[in-house]
């Protein structure tokens, strides 16, 4: 009795397997070879509304599968990338771009890691060049100044206060 | 340069402060709501077959000249179920005419449930395939949209509205458009 259900996990787990590999999307013919790579290109970088997390050609949505019906149909008829983006943003906004645009209210979105980058460098600058001014420039108080002098006149004063004992 | 110990220690604690406050805002957001970029714009164009009776073509042309909510809705939907009674009690008490757009449903499944629950549109468009959904930006039903009297969308509502969002934001802007369609 074991080996047979042995054999039925084994199904299930590469069941499993199965329905999570790509290559679920819908195979689909196109005239050109362009074609068919700017289509993979497109649902690569386009985002599922449904699963947000997911582009198009990852996602099991129900739209997911209408929009890539779509982009294939535009793709087939000659439509270029552009347009094709153009479409989309048209109706689900910037949001279905994983790439999205540079525009003024965008600049931000761009600009910060690099804004957050040299701001840390920059203290991190400021910081060390302060430390090594701090370690080049020790406040000599007028005790240790006067041991020291006694010291290199070789008649060492009561050094009962302050040194090491 | 030297910095007090005020600052020294002060500036650190802000800026996490500042940066804890950014994300925690972010937190409280519902990443599912995707502002639409068709508000504001006019309302893309339809016709399709009526869901009661298929022979009739119904769409945007039947909405222009006065305010009107556009909600798309499916029977296999259950949050729509959630939201309906309110658009019954809406088609009931208010002015404003409901118009559906039955999304990716099978006709029948779609009569059923109106039959069952009560009809609250003017009429129901049957988009089986999915198109209509597609050129008005639909990926979560139920959406409603507020449409105004020169046939522009002015605001777009994901999810089921409940009376909250009936309340607070629906009604103030129906009650804007028809002071804005009095206004000649």
């Amino acid at each position: 009795m074991r080996r047979p259900r042995r054999g039925a996990a084994l199904a299930a787990v590469a069941l499993f397997w199965a329905g999570a590999l790509p290559g679920a999307i819908e195979p689909r013919d196109f005239p050109t070879a362009e074609q068919d790579a700017l289509y993979h290109e497109l649902i690569e970088e386009l985002r599922c509304l449904v699963c947000q997390n997911q582009n198009l050609a990852e996602s099991n949505a129900p739209l997911a599968k209408d929009l890539r019906d779509e982009i294939a149909a535009m793709v087939t008829a000659g439509k270029g990338r552009e347009e094709v983006v153009a479409f989309l943003v048209a109706r689900y906004g910037d949001f279905v771009l994983y790439r999205p645009p540079l525009r003024p209210d965008t600049w931000l979105l761009w600009a910060g890691p690099f804004v957050l980058l040299v701001a840390g460098i920059g203290a991190l600058a400021l910081v060390l060049r302060r430390r090594s001014t701090a370690a080049g420039a020790p406040a000599p108080d007028p005790g240790s100044l006067e041991r020291a002098r006694a010291l290199l006149r070789g008649s060492a004063p009561d050094t009962t206060e302050g040194g090491p004992r | 340069m030297r910095l007090g110990p005020h600052l020294r220690y002060g500036l650190p604690l802000l800026v996490f402060a500042a940066l804890a406050a950014l994300l925690w805002q972010g937190l409280g957001r519902d990443p599912r709501l995707v502002p639409s970029p068709l508000v504001g714009k006019p309302a893309p164009a339809f016709s399709l077959p009526s869901l009661r009776e298929p022979s009739r073509v119904v769409g945007t042309d039947d909405l222009r000249g006065r305010v009107a909510l556009l909600n798309v809705w499916a029977s296999w939907c259950t949050a729509c179920r959630q939201e309906h009674p309110l658009l019954m009690r809406v088609a009931r008490e208010e002015k404003v005419p409901i118009y559906g757009l039955n999304y990716k449903d099978r006709r029948e499944d779609a009569l059923r449930w109106l039959d069952g629950l009560g009809d609250p549109y003017v009429w129901s468009a049957h988009d089986l395939e999915g198109r209509v959904g597609i050129d008005w930006g639909v990926y979560g039903v139920p959406e409603t949209f507020v449409i105004d009297r020169r046939g522009v969308i002015r605001y777009k509502h994901i999810g089921p509205i409940d009376e909250r969002a009936w309340r607070e934001r629906i009604a103030p802007l129906l009650a804007e458009l028809r002071r804005e369609e009095a206004a000649p």
